[in-house]
């Protein structure tokens, strides 16, 4: 009996956004009365930072702070349509929507702008900071907050705009299966470290070390936010999370968090990873989408470091003591 | 079914609660209290997520049937709020992204706040050992500890000062 080392490494090339019947999200955006800006979304922020991530976005398109934007989701019965958060697509499909909202609703801010300051629109440009001023004539400025008081109380205008993004049906040729369901693909690889008890069949994860290629990052924290938490998901799914241990047979199904093994956090290594950044065309900014693809290549790393520990070959997850083995049984059996 | 009222401190005020024969603690605070930071998870004792403390003590509220609390001192998330006392873990749990959905961000307060309470220097192990009553499913663990890390690291360094 011994503990045995191995590593695993494993791939993973992923579309953003899906096929289904189209993919269309909008949005809308429009200032307050001091200068604030909404944008309005049916979209849904689950924890990933999608708000966040949107404000920001907005905020460069504008030209305005980024304390200055609110970001209005997830009311289907009011807000502007959108499929929905999922297929890694949300930060691609709302944020195209709510750059092309952000710059009708800055052409507005701009012509309000030049009224009131008695110039050309095409000559004005946001500091990013509150300000509209005259290129190369910074003293000749307004303020964010006049130029939506002046739209709103002088030249009665909606400082507005809207923004769609839709990715067309692509209906699948019948001969060969080919259509193009997706916008843009984002890669990673992973390599994991592993120590297997072969008296136990207990795994230890020893390191988790990802590559990421996912277009712009819009926040770079959020993005190893959702790499560190899909690696502990990926870890999960290889070693013991399963809604049927015994599929197909449905005996001893997990009912509830006891019997549905989660690893907590003494069983979670030091995740290290780097990201590469090959902006998209078809991008907000170049953004591609990171949000199912991390918990993807963890699990068959897992699994590949496993089978380099044992010199075994175990294809299905999750690898659980008893599976592990099960499978140092047969090895010990067909050697014999 | 007898009702039985009991007597109860909840953050710092004393109440008078009626409840039934089987209530647990978490269904005293979450529905007749409206303290929804008690989170109900699995109301089974697996997850955490109703941490709160009664004299002090880190308990889970599902699992404390309500009478078993009768005349105790009960602390939850938002007792902590009012006294400023949990400020620097929750500041520490933002610039460390230790949240995201954060449905089990309340019961990590608590736990962090039972342990540093008891423990101002705890250990990377001793962190974990801390926590290993609160599942998390968004962030891989690993902010939270941190978070927890620096959180002792502000709070011991303002003591000394």
């Amino acid at each position: 009996m011994a503990k045995l080392r191995g590593t695993g490494m494993a791939a993973v090339n992923y579309p953003t956004g899906m096929h289904l019947g189209g993919d269309p999200t909008q949005a809308l955006v429009h200032a307050t009365t001091t200068g604030n800006f909404v944008v309005t979304l049916s979209s849904v922020d689950l924890g990933q930072g999608l708000k966040t991530v949107l404000a920001q976005i907005a905020a460069e398109a504008l030209g305005v702070p980024f304390e200055t934007v609110l970001v209005d989701t997830g009311d289907t019965d009011t807000g502007p349509h959108c499929t929905g958060t999922f297929a890694s697509r949300t930060t691609h499909r709302a944020g195209n929507a709510v750059v092309m909202a952000a710059r009708e609703a800055r052409k507005v801010l701009l012509e309000v702008a030049a009224e009131e300051l008695e110039v050309n629109a095409d000559d004005l440009v946001t500091d990013g900071e509150g300000s509209i001023h005259l290129a190369g004539a910074p003293e000749m400025k307004i303020s964010v907050t006049d130029a939506a008081l002046a739209a709103h109380f002088v030249q009665g205008k909606t400082v507005s705009g809207r923004g769609v993004y839709l990715k067309p049906m692509s209906p699948m040729d019948p001969e060969t299966g080919e259509c193009d369901p997706d916008s843009t693909h984002a890669h990673a690889c992973t390599v994991v470290e592993v120590e297997v008890d072969t008296e136990t069949g207990a795994v230890a994860v020893l390191s988790i070390k990802s590559a990421y290629e996912i277009g712009q990052q819009v926040n770079p924290a959020l993005v190893r936010g959702q790499i560190v938490g899909g690696a502990w998901m990926g870890m999960g799914h290889a070693l013991s999370e399963t809604t049927a241990p015994y599929y197909p047979a449905i005996d001893h199904a997990p009912r509830d968090f006891l019997g549905y093994v989660m690893p907590g956090a003494a069983e979670m290594p030091e995740v290290e990873c780097v990201v590469l950044e090959h902006p998209t065309e078809t991008g907000p900014f170049g953004a591609k989408g990171i949000g199912e693809m991390v918990a993807n290549s963890p699990i068959p790393a897992v699994v590949n470091a496993i089978n380099n520990a044992l010199g075994v070959r175990i294809t299905e997850i999750p690898v659980t003591p008893e599976v592990i083995l099960r499978a140092l049984d047969e090895k010990a059996a067909s050697a014999a | 079914m007898t009702t039985k009222v009991l007597r109860l401190n909840v953050n710092g005020e004393d109440t008078l609660v009626p409840v039934g024969p089987m209530a647990t603690l978490q269904e005293v605070l979450r529905d007749k209290l409206e303290l929804t930071s008690v989170k109900v998870g699995c109301a089974q004792g697996g997850c955490g997520s109703c941490s709160v403390l009664i004299d002090g003590e880190l308990r889970l509220a599902c699992l404390t049937p309500a009478e078993a609390a009768d005349g105790c001192t009960v602390t939850t998330l938002e007792g902590l709020n009012e006294s400023n006392s949990i400020v620097p873990i929750q500041q520490s749990f933002i610039e460390n992204y230790a949240a995201q959905c954060g449905f089990c961000t309340p019961g990590m307060l608590v736990a962090t706040k039972a342990l540093l309470e008891r423990n101002p220097k705890p250990s990377r192990d001793e962190i974990i050992e801390a926590l290993s009553g609160n599942l998390c499913r968004c962030t891989g663990y690993l902010p939270i500890i941190k978070a927890v890390e620096d959180a002792a690291a502000a709070l011991s360094g303002k003591q000394s000062a």
